[in-house]
């Protein structure tokens, strides 16, 4: 089995330094441009998908609260219309924008979704997101949520609050996924005779009503190309599993160990039958943050440099990775062997890293018959093995 | 000379819109949007418009499917559609009911870096707890709130853009400052309608904030243009009734310290080319019976009867009982329905018309339903156009071809030419962003 690759975008890069490298664009982040020639390096390396990083509020270094920093990249455009705009600039490229699902309307993000399938022609992801941090509900002004100083599971509090927030993700999804099959493929007819344009019949309304919301449908946008365009969303605990494996079709991960993936691996999988989804595809992506670099100890020692630049080491709930490609790729087929479908890969320096990876990493795991010469589908779910699923509410013939 | 302004509005679910003509390309895939987007980029179009509509429409409690249904998400595809084009406007539809002021507020700022300077912002309010139904947060207000949560929706989202005044992005890789001021982006906003704070984060964009369209023509519609809009989008399409609302809108602007020049005012308008007028006249008829099939016809007789007339003949004379009195419960998801304050007298209007000229159903709609606006030659055409504009009842159009993608082809390759003759319409672009497009001064900075 081949391995699955994808890039995750964010500013600059993932080290808050990275804006200060000599080949960085900070002043072009919020052009066009800039994100055009990313993806399409991304797709130069026949990359599965990238994915767009994004929130409801500016970046911060600490969990809880704004940090007034001015010395790190702050601001950022909507993923989605990233996306949208440079799809008609690509062609097999898969585009996976983050969305927020605390605050925002599930009927919107379902037909942008969809219309970022149309746009791209069945290239369209979406990575789900929950938010809800205090500083970022100040925004809406829609809701009250407890403040937090970090993301602890171990705390009783914080554990209740995410699975209630984990259920509402849930129950987002489905209403989002639900909206992309109230149309049947076939329900535009044109039909001259009866002067029919749709067959309502072929049009549903999805009748969801939850705890947290109801929406009535169906969508006003059409079935997208892929049916079902991907749904991605990164998990580090066993509430966010459960969502995953119940809801998502790739999970990203967070071992920083071949024993920490075996294990997750083991708990994702476990969550998986427990949905009922034993039978299902449920890719399970490997997240690592990579500094590369061709010199033996070049990477570790530029990594090093750009701590000592921000005043602070680096680090993320993501394995850090420095060094070569070569051993990379030794590292990301051993994590391939124990169950990883494939990796999301996080470059510490833009567009330094995501060089290295379409030029250096990308040949490597080909030597190796481990990556893709040419894209083998035009659509993402082709990309990733998926078929193009039927309707729910169809109605076999 | 006025200059005119154009725009190429993609046809809409209603039935302005010919979807069984051989013609007839698809509604949602991209390459459509992308044929009439640059056909308006080629012929130096102002900019594209996009409508929008969040809930499928009903009649009779069932989804209407006479029309066109299906439409892309707004932001979305105007995002894209900055792709294939470099100068053209893109202007969509966002209703301010069913959407948070700091989301709309970043879309729009992000799709006018996207796209260099070229968004705008067709704001609209909704009406019913019927579309409402597809949000978490409903969406109900009673009709006299409408505006009031309108204007102290944009007003927040004026806010949120101008939380950023331009230039703190610094990004000086020497001595490590990216941003010029700590609190780039901070907002404090209280109101009965929002009670929002925290920090805005997408810097101001080239235009400063999308362009400011507003639809409405009640007098609260006209106040709230007078006040805040930076172009207005209308359905006055004669002279007379055009000179009269120009006027009236054109008044308001000083006594909110406007010039009459900040305001555009753009009436909708339809057309029918041909080679000749009575060529374009013959057209001009056939359309109108695409337009208006016989079940058309009736499903448009109920929003008027307010009642079930599905067992009437459309090519036969008009029902004798009298419509059904009350809230129009009929059709759900449709402005329209509202045009019509007294059933009573538009239906003994519509008799007396049918019974005179001796019209079935079907041909008395044709008749009182959306006519064209402008039928003959392109010098025709041409001619009228330069009139209205000229003539100061309006100061440009949005043009809605009724054929999708291709019903602005025959318009840019030969009434553009003829305009751009006479030396009412450009040539070239002159500048890079709508609001140069549009005449209008650029911002201050926030």
């Amino acid at each position: 089995m081949p391995v699955h690759l994808a890039v995750a975008l964010d500013g600059t890069g993932w080290h808050p330094a990275a804006w200060r490298e000599p080949d960085a664009r900070p002043q072009e982040l919020f052009t066009a441009g800039y994100w055009r020639d990313l993806i399409t390096e991304a797709e130069r390396g026949r990359l599965d998908f990238v994915t767009i990083e994004d929130a409801l509020t500016p970046q911060s270094s600490q969990y809880s609260g704004l940090d007034d920093r001015t010395d790190q990249v702050r601001g950022r455009l909507d993923a989605v219309l990233i996306a949208s705009r440079v799809a008609p600039l690509t062609r097999n490229i898969g585009l996976v924008p983050t969305a927020t699902v605390l605050h925002t309307e599930p009927f919107h993000i379902s037909k942008a979704i969809a219309t970022l399938d149309y746009v791209s022609t069945g290239r369209a992801g979406v990575r789900i997101q929950i938010g809800g941090q205090a500083h970022e509900t100040s925004h809406f002004g829609r809701r009250q949520v407890p403040e937090f100083d970090r993301p602890d599971m171990r705390d009783p509090e914080y554990r209740a609050f995410a699975k209630q927030r984990f259920a509402e993700a849930g129950d987002y999804v489905e209403v989002v996924r639900r909206l992309w099959d109230s149309w049947e493929d076939d329900a535009e007819i044109r039909d001259a005779a009866t002067g029919r344009f749709v067959d309502r019949d072929k049009l549903h309304y999805i009748d969801f009503s939850g705890e947290f919301f109801s929406v009535k449908g169906p969508s006003i946008t059409p079935r997208p190309p892929q049916g079902q365009p991907p749904v991605t969303a990164l998990a580090h605990a066993r509430i966010p599993y459960t969502f995953a494996a119940r809801s998502t079709d790739v999970v990203y991960v967070t071992p920083h160990d071949l024993g920490q993936a075996t294990e997750i691996l083991g708990k994702v999988r476990e969550e998986q039958q427990s949905a009922g989804r034993a039978g299902e595809p449920l890719h399970v992506f490997g997240d690592l943050v990579v500094f590369l670099d061709n010199g033996s100890g070049q990477a570790a020692t530029r990594k090093a440099r750009l701590d000592n630049v921000s005043g602070a080491e680096y680090t993320s709930d993501a394995r850090i990775f420095t060094g070569t490609a070569a051993e990379l790729a030794d590292e990301l087929l051993a994590l391939h062997e124990a169950g990883l479908t494939g990796f999301r890969l996080r470059p510490g320096v833009l567009p330094h890293d995501l060089d290295q990876i379409t030029r250096e990493l990308v040949p490597e795991l080909r030597r190796r018959n481990a990556f893709r010469a040419e894209y083998e589908a035009n659509t993402l779910r082709g990309l990733l093995g998926l078929s193009r699923p039927a309707n729910r509410y169809a109605v076999s013939a | 000379m006025k200059q005119i302004h154009l725009a190429a509005h993609f046809p809409g679910v209603n039935n302005t819109t010919v979807w069984s003509d051989p013609r007839s390309g698809s509604h949602i895939d991209f390459s459509s949007f992308t044929h009439l987007a640059q056909t308006a980029e080629r012929a130096k179009f102002d900019f594209f418009f996009l409508a929008e509509g969040l809930r499928l429409r009903e009649q009779g409690g069932q989804i209407y499917d006479l029309d066109v249904v299906g439409r892309p998400d707004t932001f979305t595809v105007l995002a894209a559609l900055a792709a294939v084009t470099d100068r053209l406007g893109l202007a969509g539809t966002i209703n301010s009911t069913f959407n948070e002021p700091y989301e709309v507020a970043r879309q729009f700022a992000s799709l006018d870096h996207l796209s260099a300077g070229r968004a705008a912002w067709n704001v609209v309010t909704s009406w019913d707890a019927f579309t409402g139904e597809n949000f978490r947060r409903g969406g109900y207000l009673p009709q006299d709130q409408r505006y009031a949560r309108a204007k102290q929706f944009l007003d927040t989202a004026f806010e949120l853009f101008d939380s950023w005044h331009g230039g703190e992005i610094v990004a000086d890789k020497e001595s490590g400052v990216f941003l010029s001021d700590p609190n780039a982006g901070a907002f404090v906003h209280r109101d009965d309608q929002f009670d929002i704070s925290g920090r805005f984060n997408v810097p101001r964009s080239p235009q400063g904030r999308p362009v400011i369209f507003q639809a409405g023509d009640s007098e609260e519609g006209r106040e709230f243009a007078a006040s805040t809009a930076d172009a207005i989008f209308t359905r006055h399409g004669t002279l007379a009734e055009g000179q009269k609302f120009y006027a009236d809108v054109k008044g308001r602007l000083a006594k909110h310290g406007r010039e009459p020049e900040d305001l555009v005012i753009l009436p909708a308008a339809t057309f029918v080319l041909g080679d000749t007028d009575a060529e374009a006249a013959e057209l001009a008829e056939a359309v109108r019976h695409q337009q208006v099939s016989g079940a058309t016809a009736i499903k448009y007789l109920e929003h008027v009867w307010n009642r079930d007339l599905s067992g009437y003949d459309p090519d036969g004379p008009l029902p004798e009982i009298d419509p059904e009195l009350g809230e129009n419960t009929i059709a759900r998801g449709r402005a329209s329905v509202r045009m019509f304050r007294d059933p009573l007298a538009t239906a003994r209007e519509w008799r007396e018309l049918a019974e005179a000229k001796n019209l079935s159903i079907r041909e008395l709609v044709i008749q009182v339903s959306g006519r064209q606006n402008f039928i003959g030659s392109a010098a025709t055409i041409a001619e009228q156009m330069n009139e209205l504009v000229q003539g100061n009842a309006s100061d440009g159009f949005i043009l809605v071809p009724h054929i999708t993608p291709g019903g602005l082809d025959e318009f840019a390759d030969t009434v553009v030419p003829l305009l751009q003759e006479r030396g009412v319409f450009r040539t070239e672009y002159e500048g890079s962003t709508l609001r140069d497009h549009l005449g209008l001064k650029p911002l201050e900075r926030g």
